[in-house]
């Protein structure tokens, strides 16, 4: 399987595989007129195996916020065909707008203009807490 | 400019200040009496209540200042579907302060972020409830003279019950606290709820007996066992007399227990412990206006 080299873009390696759909859709990677690459249970001495998603356009999005979605990926920047960053996303302090709070008597739950926004409560144990109703964030 | 929408905004140093001064004004109300004069209380109250709305508007009113506001969301603009935030940028062009409760959890947090004036957490669905714990703390408080070195006993609904969730956690920061939770197996207390227990080395014990318990408390706070809270009808059947409050269980008890209950009770305390020295419950509601009071004045800034 041949997948071209990208250019100036990312690629999210070291995804858990099965994760990378979730990844694409937060980043809403559907709605890109670039070339975006899945690779699915790819071999990993790592991890067994894993997902890799490239995209060939750099996106201006936090992409920390995807450490919530899955703590083990690897973000890799690429700068004219160069990889120039490598790193792991750092959960932030706070996540707007990524995950839902599925609580049903919380205020989001009839406001349906109110931002979802959760909390980093616990960095170890990668607990974020809905900021109204302190509902533990599940995906 | 503060917002109380959680007992945990509020430190032990600030929460012993408010005791204080909810005690001087049972002493001396006079002194009070104008302190908010010509300031202006809104209770934003979207589900009915009786003691806590009763109570904040009491409170201003003893404090000389005004109260305006709604007592069910039909009565309010929020009945053609305005937001919570949208409702709080206006009450807060005509108010001082805010007292708001409402049925969805989190909803004095959206008003906070959006409200000019302090925002008081009335209560919000099975969430918080900051003045009904500072109540509780008050009421020990009168009735024993401390907040430290007792052993204090929750029976009933402890895993659904917001008040033990939250007076458990205000005071577990005093020491030689002791607390004995009284449940069925099926309303225990959560986990979550005995972390800082564990963390702090508060000292817990848990049963499902209270009679056996009951001799060694000094407190004892009940609340409600709710028949809909159990998945099977037997089971509420079999437990539900085992914690009613009866003359006959309280043989067993100190001559010097208080007994708390945040209130409404329906069957849980006999009526007949109502005349006992013992029963508090009453006092509680009263306590409860003077430390709205205390609350109100630290909100305003008000110094006397």
């Amino acid at each position: 399987m041949n997948i071209d080299s990208i250019n100036n873009g990312i690629v999210i390696d070291h995804i858990k595989a099965g994760m990378a759909m979730k990844i694409y859709d937060f980043l809403e990677l559907g709605a890109l007129d670039c070339p975006v690459a899945i690779i699915k249970n790819a071999a990993s001495p790592k991890l067994g195996k894993k997902d890799i998603i490239k995209i060939d356009s750099v996106l201006n999005v936090d992409l920390n916020a995807l450490g919530y979605i899955d703590p083990t990926i690897t973000i890799n920047i690429i700068k004219d065909g160069v990889r120039v960053k490598k790193y792991h996303p750092e959960l932030p302090e706070k996540i707007t707008n990524i995950i839902r709070c599925k609580n049903p008597r919380c205020i989001t739950s009839i406001e349906q203009e109110l931002p979802h926004v959760f909390n980093l409560i616990d960095r170890e144990k990668d607990e974020y807490r809905c900021m109204y109703c302190e509902s533990k964030a599940s995906l | 400019m503060r917002h109380i929408t959680s007992i945990t905004d509020l430190s032990t140093a600030e929460i012993d200040e408010l005791i204080a001064t909810a005690q001087d004004i049972i002493e001396q109300p006079q002194k009070y009496a104008e302190a908010c004069s010509r300031k202006k209380l809104a209770t934003l109250f979207y589900e009915p209540s009786t003691r806590t709305r009763l109570s904040f508007e009491a409170a201003m009113i003893e404090l000389g200042g005004h109260v305006l506001g709604f007592s069910e969301a039909a009565s309010s603009s929020a009945a053609k579907g305005e937001s919570v935030a949208d409702t709080v940028r206006t009450v807060c062009c005509y108010a001082d302060i805010i007292a708001m409760r409402h049925p969805k959890e989190g909803a004095p947090t959206v008003a906070s972020l959006h409200a000019t004036v302090p925002v008081i957490n009335a209560g919000d669905g099975g969430h918080n409830h900051p003045t009904q714990t500072l109540t509780d703390l008050l009421t020990i408080k009168m009735e024993k003279g401390r907040l430290s070195n007792l052993t204090v006993g929750l029976c009933g609904d402890l895993k659904f019950g917001r008040t033990v969730h939250s007076l458990i956690t205000a005071m577990c920061r005093y020491p030689g606290v002791r607390f004995v939770l009284v449940s069925p197996e099926e309303l225990k207390v959560p986990s979550y709820v005995k972390i800082p227990l564990k963390r702090d080395n508060v000292r817990y014990d848990q049963t499902t007996d209270l009679c056996s318990v009951l001799p060694e408390l000094d407190i004892l706070y009940m609340t409600r066992v709710q028949r809909e809270r159990f998945f099977n009808e037997d089971d509420y059947i079999r437990l539900k007399d085992s914690y009613i409050l009866t003359p006959e269980k309280l043989e067993y008890a100190k001559a010097d227990l208080s007994i708390l209950h945040p209130l409404p009770r329906v069957n849980e305390i006999s009526v007949a412990i109502d005349q006992d020295p013992r029963a508090c419950y009453f006092r509680q509601a009263l306590y409860g206006k003077f430390i709205r009071m205390a609350l109100i004045l630290k909100l305003l800034e008000v110094t006397v």
